[in-house]
């Protein structure tokens, strides 16, 4: 009688453990399930973008500027005036970024004035980027008199990235062995000849990811430039230093109108004539393959780099 | 003290080396050289460091300055109890309510694709998958988020829109629904990672024991990891709030801009940030009370958002289980 019992009694545990593993797999399923759902997303996105749009990439698209016909319609403007915008964006926000991610890590001495930089990077990261905008509004655009201008523009770009620069500095800078700043010190050196001969060239593979990155997010930022006032129908390109008659400054490009890709395609988004939408998702598509493939960019390289250094 | 030329090779005098304490002298001067120097190069970077605060203090003054001038002839109450949004009829009405709803309802939206499937993701990605697994599905979750939001909002417009058009025939080209559904696609990269990276802090010791009890991979998920993260997943959720109350393109591009007090998913609606961007795209005069209403909107936004990533700081800080 006992032993059936028992018999009966481990058949039993079995099936309950049976029970509770098939909750496992089921889990398994529903986070799988949940990947597909983001993963279905973006095939989605890519096929509606392919489909709709690729018949419109063709050389001319890239040499015409915008028109009232959506077939001769090009992203000429769009995408000179991005290139011009991150050129700024990356000409301030990479050395202030640097530069405070440095005096952060090495220089700060903990005390009330440091906690309120880091408290107001991190808050800054959190601040919905319309927010920049309308900080650009009224201080670049009025108070400073820089117009709705790639001036402008690039600027709040920077404001926006600062945050994701210096953190990535910061990171870097900290993955720096101790020893390698006291192997230095122990020469002799002094602390700016220590950040700037040894920190700075380990760290650069690091920063170089989060200046990518940061890069990427500026491009396809839309709300802020909107917000500066941007004009979305720009048939011509800036003025090229030294050309045209009278002719043009060094730096009159930088007060120039203009237009970028994320705003044209809002513009042609919002256009009820369908065969806009075509434009639109074609440019989508150049913004896209430019962002991710920055992205892209910016993992292969922490990958990459990561495999090297061995400290 | 002075210097000795060796008789057979003329040395120019500044070449020869100092003694004594002419060459203390030296190393003196070099050394306060240097260190000035050191403290000029030091307060370089410490400028460069202040910029982020100059941005909060301009970000601040900005807003604070051109809302004054606009409460002047805008009552604070009737700002926040009024059930109209009209500041650019003759007959201007600024209730902050209506924006307020649009924000609400498409956040909420969002987040309830977004806090499920992210969570479901953290788990399976931090219980779950192999290392395999998951660095290859990481990488595709974080294009999720690397896409520029305009191209999601024109996703919704154009495609997410007319599906759900099938599923519900009435529904107005415009509408909350399909701009916050993909805006709950969009944050789910945020709530899964931070999520994720809360449970993985929980020590393996606590998984060991429980697995030492006999319990299976998704008791030890469900009963001891999560409950041991819940203050990080919390705070992962409300920074996803705050990403969904600041989103913008999205909600401008698909929902219609149109200032109506609903909270109903199905109708089109304007959001505060959306309502920043419809005044923008106009020719509004600098300086005129239409002009100053966006400042006031982007104070309402920058006070909200501020608010919930103190609320996600707080509880992380707060509820933190300490190992």
């Amino acid at each position: 009688m006992a032993a059936i019992d028992a018999v009966a009694r481990a058949k039993e545990i079995r099936e309950l453990i049976r029970a509770h593993k098939r909750w496992d797999t089921i889990f398994a399923m529903l986070g799988l399930l949940a990947m597909m759902v983001g993963i279905l997303t973006l095939v989605a996105l890519f096929t509606e973008m392919v489909v709709d749009g690729l018949p419109r990439l063709n050389a001319e698209f890239f040499t015409n500027f915008p028109s009232r016909r959506a077939g001769q319609a090009g992203i000429l403007s769009a995408w000179v005036g991005s290139i011009l915008v991150m050129l700024v964006t990356a000409s301030f926000a990479v050395p202030i970024g640097i530069a405070g991610a440095i005096y952060l890590e090495e220089y700060a001495k903990k005390n009330w004035f440091t906690d309120i930089i880091e408290i107001n990077i991190s808050n800054l990261a959190g601040v919905p980027s319309i927010v920049y905008g309308l900080l650009a509004l009224g201080l670049f655009v009025y108070t400073f008199g820089f117009g709705q201008s790639i001036l402008s523009a690039g600027l709040t770009l920077a404001l926006l990235i600062l945050p994701i620069v210096i953190v990535a500095t910061r990171e870097a800078l900290r993955s720096i062995p101790q020893h390698i700043r006291e192997a230095a010190y122990g020469c002799g050196a002094s602390r700016w000849q220590v950040v700037h001969d040894h920190l700075l060239p380990y760290s650069t593979p690091g920063i170089l990811t989060g200046v990518i990155i940061g890069m990427a997010r500026a491009i396809g930022e839309t709300a802020p430039i909107i917000t500066i006032g941007a004009l979305t129908f720009i048939a011509f390109l800036p003025p090229v230093p030294f050309s045209g008659d009278p002719p043009a400054g060094l730096f009159d490009w930088l007060t120039s109108p203009f237009t970028v890709m994320p705003i044209q395609i809002f513009n042609w988004t919002s256009r009820p004539d369908p065969a806009f939408h075509q434009n639109a998702a074609a440019a989508s598509l150049v913004l896209v393959v430019m962002t991710l493939g920055m992205n892209a960019l910016a993992i292969w390289l922490r990958y990459r780099l990561r495999k090297n250094i061995k400290w | 003290m002075s210097t000795t030329p060796t008789q057979t090779v003329e040395v120019p005098v500044k070449d020869v080396p100092l003694t004594g304490e002419a060459r203390l002298a030296q190393m003196a001067r070099a050394k306060l050289q240097r260190k000035r120097k050191e403290s000029a190069i030091e307060f370089v970077l410490l400028l460069a460091a202040c910029v982020s605060v100059f941005t909060t203090a301009g970000i601040v003054y900005i807003l604070v300055k051109e809302s004054v001038v606009f409460f002047r002839s805008v009552p604070v109450w009737d700002f926040l109890t009024d059930t109209q949004w009209t500041p650019l009829f003759d007959d201007a009405h600024f209730g902050i309510m209506v924006l307020l709803s649009g924000t609400i309802t498409s956040s909420a939206v969002a987040l309830c694709v977004a806090v499920p499937l992210g969570t479901i993701i953290a788990i399976y990605l931090s219980e779950f998958a192999g290392h395999k697994t998951r660095e290859t599905l990481k990488p595709v979750l974080e294009m999720l988020s690397g896409v520029p939001t305009i191209i999601y909002g024109y996703f919704a417009l154009l495609f997410v829109t007319p599906l759900l058009q099938k599923l519900f025939p009435e529904l107005p080209g415009f509408n909350v629904l399909s701009a916050g559904l993909v805006m709950g696609i969009m944050i789910i990269p945020y709530v899964a990672s931070l999520s994720e990276d809360a449970m993985r802090a929980v020590p393996m010791g606590l998984r060991e024991g429980s697995y030492a009890m006999g319990a299976t991979r998704y008791q030890t998920a469900v009963k001891v990891v999560v409950p041991a993260a819940l203050s990080g997943i919390a705070s992962a959720y409300i920074l996803g709030i705050s990403r969904a109350v600041g989103e913008t393109m999205i909600l401008a591009v698909a929902a219609g801009m149109q200032p109506t007090l609903t909270f109903n998913p199905m109708e089109p609606a304007a959001t505060i940030t959306s309502y920043i961007v419809q005044v923008a795209l106009g020719d509004l005069p600098h300086g005129s009370v239409g002009y100053q209403t966006i400042f006031a909107a982007g104070l309402m936004l920058l006070l909200l958002t501020l608010a919930f990533n103190m609320l996600g700081y707080w509880i992380r800080r707060k509820y933190r289980e300490v190992y």
